[in-house]
């Protein structure tokens, strides 16, 4: 943004000829309705269901350059991935997918870049699991107490970040991604010195156990985990907070036109440190479907990158509630399918790569239906008013 | 005067936007080895006229003659091969590569993509001699201050052979005696034989340096005149017209509370000379302060240091007597200030959020909006409902996204939220710029009445016939300082032009004195 | 201003001041003869550890030569980050390219020798390359997005690929390569360190005169040796990719259109500088860079592709690009050092500890420089850190290695919070820019 006072009145939007008038789909999706906001959430459904479709066909595209035949691997995909036990294993996949998109998406908000996610949620599985191993209370209590640690300590982690943007000008990205590494080494450290429980042993190492109060329990048979349910209470509050709240007003007031915000006396700086805050926040949470209810202490099997799968979940549901728990889903359900894929002789690591590519062409689709829409609608509005009130002469002449 | 001794000729040139005739019938000639000025207000067409010259846009009629030979320029390449090059109003320069470097970038003399830098150094120090100016030619340019960066941006053209400069508005933030080297530089180019076009409102200056001096107002020619055959008065007075609106008799309602005091304020910029240099006022309660001036005196860093969102260096801000010159905008807000801002694109508006939300910025505090933490979206809905009717917002809901909305409507739509928070002290940039006439209307009236009813407005336009209209009292801000203080109802064109041009400032030439306020 | 005249300095004689002043301004001169001086003062102090603490490893041949080898990727993987951000673009999938490297270059160097290998996995990087390019310059995708987008992609890609190419092959498997025959040749250089000319090896002075262990002679002996000792030509290449990048970037015309597409865009574009052009050059530059790196380090630092090889060197190449201010020879120097510290830890662990000594006496000369500068709040923290160190020399016997992991990231934020004034990134790197939007 550049700093120069302005001396040019702001630009038009040209008038585009436009199209002809009879009913197309686009069209009609695009007459401007008395409620848009249906209007183009639907569309950007579309867009992020035909950036899936897009990425499904390049990553079919490399199964076949690479010999394995993708009709087979998708079909297969398909028939595992619908059956009832593996619908519930999606869900439970779908569980930190859900918590993990929620707070990168907090941060996308604000137009900020919380890579630090990754760090922010080991760290602080870390630390709620030598917590929460520490005493024994009344279960629910108990649960509540390791959620709560946990998300200080998120928030924490996340706030070194906050205060190095904010106090020095530290770009975010860099320093999360720094603060991710040494992250790492800290809780490797913290691990080997003071947190390993070598009572146990055997190869997988891991803090001591958490107490049977402290463990979140499973459901449906074994199946899927309650966290899924605090999962879904966490996106049902991110909505509430950011669609609906004076705070998330603000949050996206600042990332929609930073400029503006500030001249309508909003703080860029205290909104930076209280989104990071929230964000880390929610990330302390990402790991506790594996801890509380797997493993029930901090270990190898605490799983990694799951960071950068929120990202790129965030991004596929367009930092939306609903898009969200979609997206974490359709994710969960890739995921489920690994194994079938596996038997059937295709190396499930392409849907690692089904994923990356869903992330650039989410992006790319969006940007592009989004300003092709835009521009639909104003001239649309346009044209519809025009029609009630003919043109009449401007004031002001540009230089 | 031959053929062979004029460089431009411009004739009958016509160039139109959507909605807007930029120039009209615009003829000008220049000689070849001269200094030749074009005055006028802003919006009058000049900029737009010299953008036509360098091939950045296509006129829809007229001709161009270059050197004798007839011109279409299809971008500013083909200027450039012409021998034209302009430097415009905003350097365009890489902070953090040398000097030298910026210099050739783009017709880098090299062999076989291998830098020649002694010999692209030997053509620019000829260059700098030929043209009196001397640059470091290692120091990056951020280490320069503003004056050296023209004079690098000039050497850029001059690298790429230009014998025809084009300045754009050049002595704008320059302070004196980098506008005294600046014309020493340009009387060394003409003595070598290039031909200098400059764009500028500033008077003084173009009397001072210019052989020839053309008047261009509303988009078309006025006259050409020659500097001695001139006063600053009477070129004023054909840059602003011979008429000005008259105001409406009406009973003066200003009250006695003053609502917002300003004293000594001075506002830095990097670089460069400040924007605002001890600035003082008062505004009173139901009181329009109009500030007439030419966009670019400091208007802008001005409201932007009322409302917080820069620092001041020297100087106190008052609202209703409490001393906000350190507070947050926030606090300003609270304390019942509105902006009613300059680029409401940029400032204003969140483009893709719908009215309704547009509506609410800057007003979600408010208890009308909130349900404890929460925001009532029925109410601000309603809210907004409430402004569109009563502005004439044209939409078919309060839910479209504002980038549907033309400019003007966008531009009622904030004229609207801003006056419906109730404040105490409107900060008016421009309000009606891009507004259609009966909005115009419109929107003048409820100033009034918001006047009448104890609002204190601080109105920055270039429209006299707004300033005349709805001030009380106005001030003319030029060069960062509040030149004149005039009555409405007694100023003439010529006075409001000299001011507003450089007069008074150096206690010459006007008969009113500048008497500003305590 | 008083009548009399000042009373005459006693302080100093007249002739010494002038004399030490003017050699204080000759070291000072330029910015070689600055870093020339530093590097002898941090040597000499490099010097006296080792005679106190008795840790030949700090200065030792076998030392430097890891170091290299340490290093290389990393000054790679910098180098791929500077040539990004000098265009303009952030390149946060350096890791993922550097992936690609490392996969192609083993598969090349298994299946058809080591040199092919390297040459495989530039190609590789510089494809990752081509994909960000296409992403963020056609599409505009923001260049972290993209970056992160390609670092998944690349995981899940080779993993796949691997799977295929690999299982069933001896030595070879989902998540490594077969052993490699063959490996890029190295050499001693004839004289300094024994190498050979024709059949007759020639006498290995450095080693003579390191194997003496005498004060700052044997410790210049072994460093230098370090570099000229079993020396992979791989890493000869790295190393003169430094003088070569510096030279296209600030001398020729495709380097200076290259640096004004990051630092000006609208400003390039207004003169004539095809600047999309121009950045799909050097995100090609860059994934290029990224590949070579990571075929090195499955190439010549080890003969068989790993998963999970490149154990966030993109990352450190980053943090690397950033302390040498975006420029080579700085990235050089960044390499160098994390290379160094990650070297020591290999050779013996209290090496480690010595070099808190070292740093305590580097504290304590920039606190000495500060007070002469008279600047107090550098001077402070300098003091407060020699005294950090030496307490942690005293009493430290080991330092985990999981903490020295983090040196580099810990580094680089602290300069990025303290030194933000003196560091000069591209102007308009990592910013959206559409060509046309300039006027």
């Amino acid at each position: 943004m550049t700093d120069q006072p302005p001396t040019q009145p702001p630009a038009q939007t040209p008038a585009l000829p436009i199209e002809n008038a009879s009913k197309s789909l686009l069209a009609s999706v695009t007459t401007p309705t008395s409620n848009p906001g249906i209007q183009r959430s639907l569309v950007t459904l579309g867009s992020s269901i035909l950036a899936v479709v897009i990425a499904l066909l390049i990553s079919g595209i490399l199964l076949q350059v690479t010999g394995k035949d993708a009709l087979t691997a998708y079909q297969k995909m398909l028939d595992t991935g619908l059956q009832s036990d593996k619908l519930l294993e999606m869900l439970q996949r779908a569980t930190p997918l859900m918590l993990s998109a929620v707070a990168v998406a907090i941060g996308f908000k604000m137009n900020l870049f919380n890579i630090g996610v990754e760090g922010q949620y080991l760290f602080a599985a870390l630390i709620a699991a030598v917590v929460g191993a520490q005493f024994s209370v009344w279960a629910p209590l108990h649960v509540l107490i390791i959620l709560v640690v946990a998300m200080i300590a998120g928030s924490c982690w996340a706030g070194i970040a906050a205060l190095l943007k904010v106090k020095r000008g530290v770009n975010e990205v860099i320093a999360t991604i720094m603060l991710n590494y040494i992250a790492l080494s800290v809780i490797q450290w913290l691990f080997d010195s003071f947190f390993r429980d070598d009572s146990v042993s055997g190869l997988n190492v891991k803090t001591k156990l958490i107490p049977e109060s402290g463990w979140m329990p499973d459901l449906f048979g074994g199946r899927l985990n309650a966290m899924f349910f605090v999962a879904i209470a966490v996106v049902a509050a991110y909505w509430v907070l950011v669609f609906k709240s004076r705070f998330g007003f603000r949050l996206r007031a600042s990332g929609l036109n930073g400029v503006a915000a500030r001249t309508a006396g909003i703080s860029s700086g205290r909104m930076v440190i209280v989104a990071l805050l929230i964000s880390g926040a929610v990330a302390g949470l990402i790991a506790m479907p594996s801890v509380l209810g797997e493993i029930h202490a901090y270990g190898q099997g605490v799983p990694k990158q799951l960071g950068f799968a929120g990202i790129a979940v965030a991004l596929l549901g367009r930092n939306h509630p609903l898009g969200i728990v979609l997206a974490a889903a359709l994710f969960g359900f890739l995921d489920s399918t690994s194994g079938a894929l596996q038997l059937e002789g295709i190396p499930n690591s392409i849907i690692e790569v089904i994923q990356a590519i869903i992330v650039l062409t989410v992006v790319i689709v969006n940007e592009a239906v989004t300003r092709s829409m835009n521009r639909r609608t104003a001239t649309r509005t346009a044209r519809q008013l025009e029609a009630v009130v003919p043109a009449a002469g401007v004031a002001a002449v540009p230089a | 005067m031959t053929n062979d001794d004029i460089a431009v000729e411009l004739v009958g040139i016509e160039k139109r936007f959507p909605g807007v005739i930029a120039n009209h019938d615009v003829s000008l000639t220049v000689r070849r080895g001269t200094i030749h000025a074009i005055v006028g207000e802003n919006g009058a067409g000049k900029s737009t006229l010299m953008k036509t010259l360098y091939g950045m846009h296509q006129p829809e009629a007229g001709t161009i003659t270059v050197n004798g030979v007839e011109q279409h320029f299809k971008s500013p390449s083909d200027a450039i091969a012409a021998g034209i090059g302009m430097v415009h109003q905003h350097f365009m320069l890489a902070d953090n590569l040398t000097v030298l470097e910026n210099i050739i970038l783009g017709s880098e003399p090299n062999r076989r993509g291998v830098l020649k830098l002694d010999d692209a150094r030997r053509r620019i120090s000829e260059l700098a001699a030929a043209s009196g100016t001397h640059v470091d030619l290692d120091a990056p340019v951020s280490e320069l201050g503003v004056g050296q960066r023209q004079r690098v941006e000039i050497l850029k053209v001059l690298f790429r052979g230009a014998r025809i400069l084009i300045l754009d508005e050049p002595t704008a933030v320059l302070v004196p005696q980098e506008v005294d080297e600046l014309f020493g530089n340009l009387h060394r180019l003409v003595a070598d034989g290039a031909t200098i076009i400059f764009i500028s409102h500033k008077l003084d200056e173009v009397l001072a340096v210019s052989d020839e001096i053309t008047v261009i107002r509303q988009g078309t020619t006025v006259t050409s005149v020659l500097p001695d055959a001139v006063t600053r008065s009477t070129l004023a007075e054909l840059m602003v017209g011979s008429e000005l609106p008259s105001p409406e008799g009406r009973e003066s309602v200003v009250g006695s509370t003053v609502r917002l005091s300003v004293r000594g304020l001075t506002v830095p910029k990097a670089g460069q000379r400040n924007p605002v240099e001890d600035v003082s006022f008062d505004v009173h309660e139901a009181e329009v302060v109009g500030i007439a001036g030419v966009e670019g005196n400091g208007q802008y860093e001005l409201c932007e240091a009322i409302l917080g969102l820069t620092p001041v260096s020297a100087g106190t801000i008052e609202l209703a007597g409490e001393d906000v010159t350190h507070a947050s905008t926030r606090h300003r807000k609270a304390a019942g200030v509105s902006y009613i801002p300059f680029d409401r694109h940029r400032e204003g508006l969140m483009l893709d959020s719908p009215l309704w939300e547009n509506a609410l910025l800057g007003r979600e505090h408010e208890a009308e909006f909130a349900k404890g933490p929460m925001i009532d979206t029925r109410a601000a809905k309603k809210d907004c409902r409430e402004v569109i009717e009563r502005f004439g917002v044209l939409t078919p809901s309060e839910s479209v996204p504002a980038f549907a909305l033309s400019g003007g409507n966008q531009q009622k739509l904030v004229v609207g939220r801003e006056l419906s928070a109730q404040p105490h002290i409107l900060l008016a940039a421009h309000p009606t710029r891009g507004v259609d006439i009966g909005a115009q209307a419109a929107i003048w009236s409820e100033l009034r009445h918001a006047r009448d009813r104890g609002l204190a407005v601080l109105l920055i336009s270039a429209d006299l016939d707004e300033l005349i209209g709805l001030s009380d009292t106005i001030l003319v801000m030029y060069d960062g300082h509040i030149t004149a203080q005039l009555d409405p109802a007694t100023a003439t064109p010529e006075m409001l032009g000299t001011y507003m041009t450089g007069g008074g400032m150096t206690g010459g030439g006007g008969e009113h004195t500048a008497e500003v306020l305590p | 201003m008083t009548a009399t005249a000042p009373l005459p300095d006693l302080t100093e004689t007249p002739e010494q001041p002038a004399a030490r002043r003017g050699l204080l301004d000759a070291l000072n001169r330029t910015p070689a003869t600055r870093t020339l001086t530093a590097g002898v003062i941090l040597l000499l102090l490099l010097s006296i550890t080792r005679v106190i603490t008795g840790a030949d490893d700090l200065t030792s041949s076998g030392t430097m030569g890891t170091t290299l080898r340490l290093a290389i990727p990393i000054l790679l993987a910098g180098l791929a980050g500077l040539w990004a951000e000098r265009v303009g673009v952030l390149n946060i999938g350096i890791e993922g390219m550097m992936i690609l490297g490392t996969w192609f270059g083993a598969y090349g160097a298994w299946q058809y020798g080591p040199w092919v290998g390297l040459l495989l996995g530039l190609l590789g990087g510089a494809a990752g390359g081509l994909i960000h390019a296409v992403a963020t310059v056609r599409f505009n995708v923001d260049h972290v997005i993209s970056g992160v987008a390609m670092n998944l992609f690349a995981f899940g890609a080779m993993r796949y690929l691997s799977e295929l190419a690999f299982t069933g092959e001896q030595g070879g498997g989902i998540s490594q390569s077969p052993v490699q025959q063959a490996a890029i040749p190295r050499f001693n250089v004839p004289f300094l360190a024994g190498g050979q000319i024709g059949n007759w090896k020639s006498p290995d002075m450095l080693g003579w005169l390191e194997n003496k262990h005498w004060f700052f002679i044997g410790d210049v002996a072994g460093i230098a040796r370090g570099l000229v000792f079993n020396i992979s030509w791989a890493t000869v290449i790295g190393l003169a990719l430094v003088p070569l990048s510096t030279w296209i970037l600030w001398r020729s015309r495709f380097g200076l259109r290259l640096r004004s597409s990051g630092e000006a865009p609208d400003a390039a574009e207004s003169l004539g500088v095809n600047v999309t052009r121009v950045r799909y050059g050097g995100l090609l530059i860059s994934g290029a860079f990224a590949g070579l790196g990571g075929a090195y380090l499955s190439i010549v630092a080890s003969s068989y592709y790993r998963q999970g090889q490149t154990g966030g060197r993109g990352f450190i190449g980053l943090a690397t690009m950033i302390f040498g201010n975006w420029m080579p020879t700085g990235a050089l120097g960044g390499a160098l050092l994390f290379g160094y510290a990650d070297a020591l830890k290999l050779r013996r662990a209290d090496s480690i500890t010595a070099l808190f000594l070292f740093i305590t006496f580097v504290a304590g000369l920039l606190m000495i420089l500060s007070m002469y500068r008279r600047k107090t709040v550098p001077a402070i923290a300098a003091f407060v850190a020699a005294v950090l160190f030496l307490i942690a020399y005293e009493t430290v016997d080991e330092v985990p290695e999981s903490l020295t992991q983090a040196t580099p990231y810990v580094v680089t934020l602290i300069v990025l919070a303290t030194a933000s004034q003196r560091l000069r990134p591209p102007a308009h790197a990592g910013k959206p820019w559409r060509p046309g939007e300039g006027h």
